[in-house]
């Protein structure tokens, strides 16, 4: 049984502008112990997908009402849209759902010491008294390797290294024993080497916990290092989604081809870099039809321009939609 | 007199002074006796962590922060300085033919100028252009060989995507005929679709242009598919640098190597010749003693602990700063 399943979410930003759409028809569902990355150029929509199963959007998001997304809890499903008050929200977020921001300087209270803000959302989560708070925390920091971890307990943010609050950030994140783990663009602040040390922590610990995990990330490295399926958004629309292996090495939406040609890779350096033409559309000026037709070189004709694609599948547990899929 | 290489540098050093009381003031060596030669025409890349002191180096060679020890050489063929005590007319022409482009196009240009001024303000500063139609003229020329469209000049910054701004960065920064630029992660801030495009373009300029990049960059991938020659930074200090080709195929100093096995891979089977570095980068102004990098090496010894390595040469334009690297080569 899966753990979240999301139905055609829809979401617009009122603006000054006009009605701006962020997600449009987004449909995938994610089992516990699965990694899922989402992947996609900014202004993709990923983040602010990943955001509406918290509902952690601004107050001018606007669902549509086909939306759905339904979450599998032991004490039975819950209906994510029809929760109102934020006391109603609390078993969604940081309960059930944590999140670990990309920044993790931003993310962290500047003023408090990272053991008070951990102890803090362990007393809203759980039954735990202060003291026992106290004392999983310190012992969650131990687990993501920060050594020293009572110390660093009494610590602020400032003065800890990048890799050291992204690991604390991790850590506190973990300590509620979420079912499910939405991690947005967490090693993208990081050096390489650092990076590598929370992903291999990151897999670690699913392993050891056995919570679902959404990976947001633009980097399709990470995602073949630490994910089991990928969906690839574009402005706001889910394009292709399948088991990592089968989308990374056939991939068969252009857009996704265009994002891994255009990646430099270190086993062949004469390879020339092959950029996507153009720049990603306004939100303004959503191209009608399928949403990459203005800078896909793969048009067939006036149906790209006209008529949104419909998922086909492209292979096992592999979809796509695109109309050259109908074409064969 | 015209040398092969447009910068030459020997034992450069910045220091910044750290610590507020006067008499326990220390300093922070930012970038530590480097020596490096930059060839006419290369696009050299300097790759490092945060906190390598990459950066520094670069404004360094700019005369952006004072140079505190050792020298910097610029010789085009047609001038040369001495970069260590630049002042007066010299700096002006040399600020003329030495450029930067910036890492985050959304933070460099001013908002309040249209692209056409902003493209034209280093020709007006510099005093390079007569008229205003010679102005005109020499901004739609450059705007064109970054492909911007002449009729967006109009615009002011806000209305351009990541990509497009970068593009005008780039025009700004070549609009002055420049011989040397220096790029600072100009790509970092974009996507990877667009990323392409600009490395794409860098390249392109350069054989139009007779341009000499230095190319600052944290993103090993990058740095293999657009540069001719690699220097890794360390803390302050370069610890190798090879033609991009050696580097990658043969990469001596356990550093590099442990920076490749750290980018991950696309192959989701691949899970590596996994060698992950422990810690991180220790900070500048408590600098470990004898090699740089032994607090994190893997193979390092009670000599990589007390003597600090030299700069040896392996092969032809490779050189690295280990103690061990021929044995670790035979070891491998």
């Amino acid at each position: 049984m899966s753990l979240i399943d999301v139905e055609n979410l829809t979401l617009q930003f009122k603006t000054d502008e006009g009605l701006i759409t962020a997600v449009d028809d987004v449909s995938f569902s994610l089992a516990p112990g699965e990694v899922m990355g989402l992947v996609g150029e900014s202004g993709s929509g990923k983040s602010v997908t990943a955001k509406s199963l918290m509902k952690l959007n601004p107050g001018n998001a606007v669902y549509s009402p086909e939306s759905r997304i339904t979450l599998h809890l032991d004490s039975g499903p819950v209906d994510v849209m029809s929760l109102k008050r934020p006391r109603d929200m609390e078993i969604v977020r940081g309960g059930s759902i944590s999140m670990i921001f990309q920044e993790p300087m931003a993310s962290f209270a500047p003023a408090m010491t990272v053991g008070s803000q951990m102890v803090e959302q362990l007393l809203i989560h759980t039954d735990l008294s202060k003291k026992q708070a106290k004392e999983l925390s310190i012992e969650m920091l131990d687990r993501v390797g920060i050594s020293d971890a009572s110390t660093r307990f009494g610590q602020y943010a400032f003065e800890m290294s990048g890799g050291m609050r992204q690991r604390a950030m991790i850590a506190m994140a973990l300590s509620t024993k979420p079912k499910l783990l939405i991690a947005d663009e967490p090693t993208t602040a990081l050096d390489v080497t650092i990076q590598a040390q929370v992903i291999d922590l990151m897999k670690d610990l699913v392993a050891e916990f056995g919570m679902g995990i959404i990976f947001i990330t633009h980097d399709l490295g990470v995602v073949a290092q630490t994910a089991d399926k990928v969906a690839v958004m574009y402005l706001g629309k889910m394009i292709e989604q399948g088991p990592v292996r089968e989308v990374i090495r056939n991939p068969y939406h252009p857009y996704t081809k265009g994002l891994i040609d255009a990646l430099p890779q270190l086993d062949d350096l004469e390879k020339p870099l092959m950029p996507i033409p153009g720049d990603i559309p306004s939100p303004l000026e959503r191209p009608a039809g399928c949403v990459f037709h203005t800078r896909c070189g793969k048009v067939i004709g006036d149906i790209c321009r006209t008529v949104v694609p419909q998922w086909s599948d492209t292979g096992e547990n592999h979809r796509t939609a695109c109309h050259l899929c109908a074409e064969g | 007199m015209s040398s092969e290489y447009l910068i030459q540098t020997r034992d450069l050093s910045v220091g910044f002074p750290v610590g507020g009381q006067l008499f326990n003031r220390r300093v922070l060596k930012a970038v530590n006796h480097v020596t490096l030669a930059i060839p006419k025409g290369s696009f050299f890349g300097v790759v490092g962590e945060s906190g390598s002191g990459k950066t520094t180096f670069g404004r360094a060679l700019l005369n952006a922060v004072p140079i505190t020890g050792g020298s910097a050489h610029y010789d085009d063929g047609e001038v040369n300085y001495d970069l260590g005590d630049l002042a007066g007319a010299d700096l002006k022409e040399y600020r003329r033919r030495a450029q930067l482009i910036f890492q985050d196009p959304y933070a460099a240009l001013s908002p309040r100028m249209t692209v056409r001024d902003i493209i034209a303000e280093p020709l007006e500063v510099m005093g390079l252009c007569k008229s205003r139609d010679e102005v005109d003229e020499r901004v739609r020329e450059v705007a064109a060989m970054c492909r911007l469209n002449i009729e967006h000049l109009r615009r002011f910054p806000h209305a351009f995507s990541g990509g497009q701004r970068q593009r005008i960065s780039i025009a700004r920064a070549l609009v002055s005929r420049p011989r040397f630029v220096i790029a600072d992660e100009s790509v970092a801030a974009l996507d990877v679709s667009i990323q392409a495009d600009i490395l794409n373009l860098l390249k392109s300029l350069q054989d139009e242009m007779g341009l000499t990049y230095l190319f600052i960059s944290h993103d090993l991938s990058v740095v293999a598919h657009t540069c001719d020659h690699v220097a890794v930074m360390y803390l302050g200090q370069i610890m190798e640098s090879a033609p991009t080709r050696q580097l990658f195929e043969a990469p001596r100093h356990p550093y590099t190597k442990a920076l490749f096995s750290a980018i991950p891979s696309l192959d989701p089977d691949d899970k590596g010749k996994v060698q992950r570095l422990e810690g991180e980068i220790p900070s500048p102004t408590n600098r470990p003693t004898g090699c740089q990098f032994h607090t994190r090496c893997p193979s390092a010894t009670d000599l990589c602990r007390q003597k600090e390595p030299e700069m040896e040469i392996c092969e032809a334009g490779h050189s690295v700063s280990c103690h061990r690297w021929q044995e670790l080569q035979t070891a491998v």
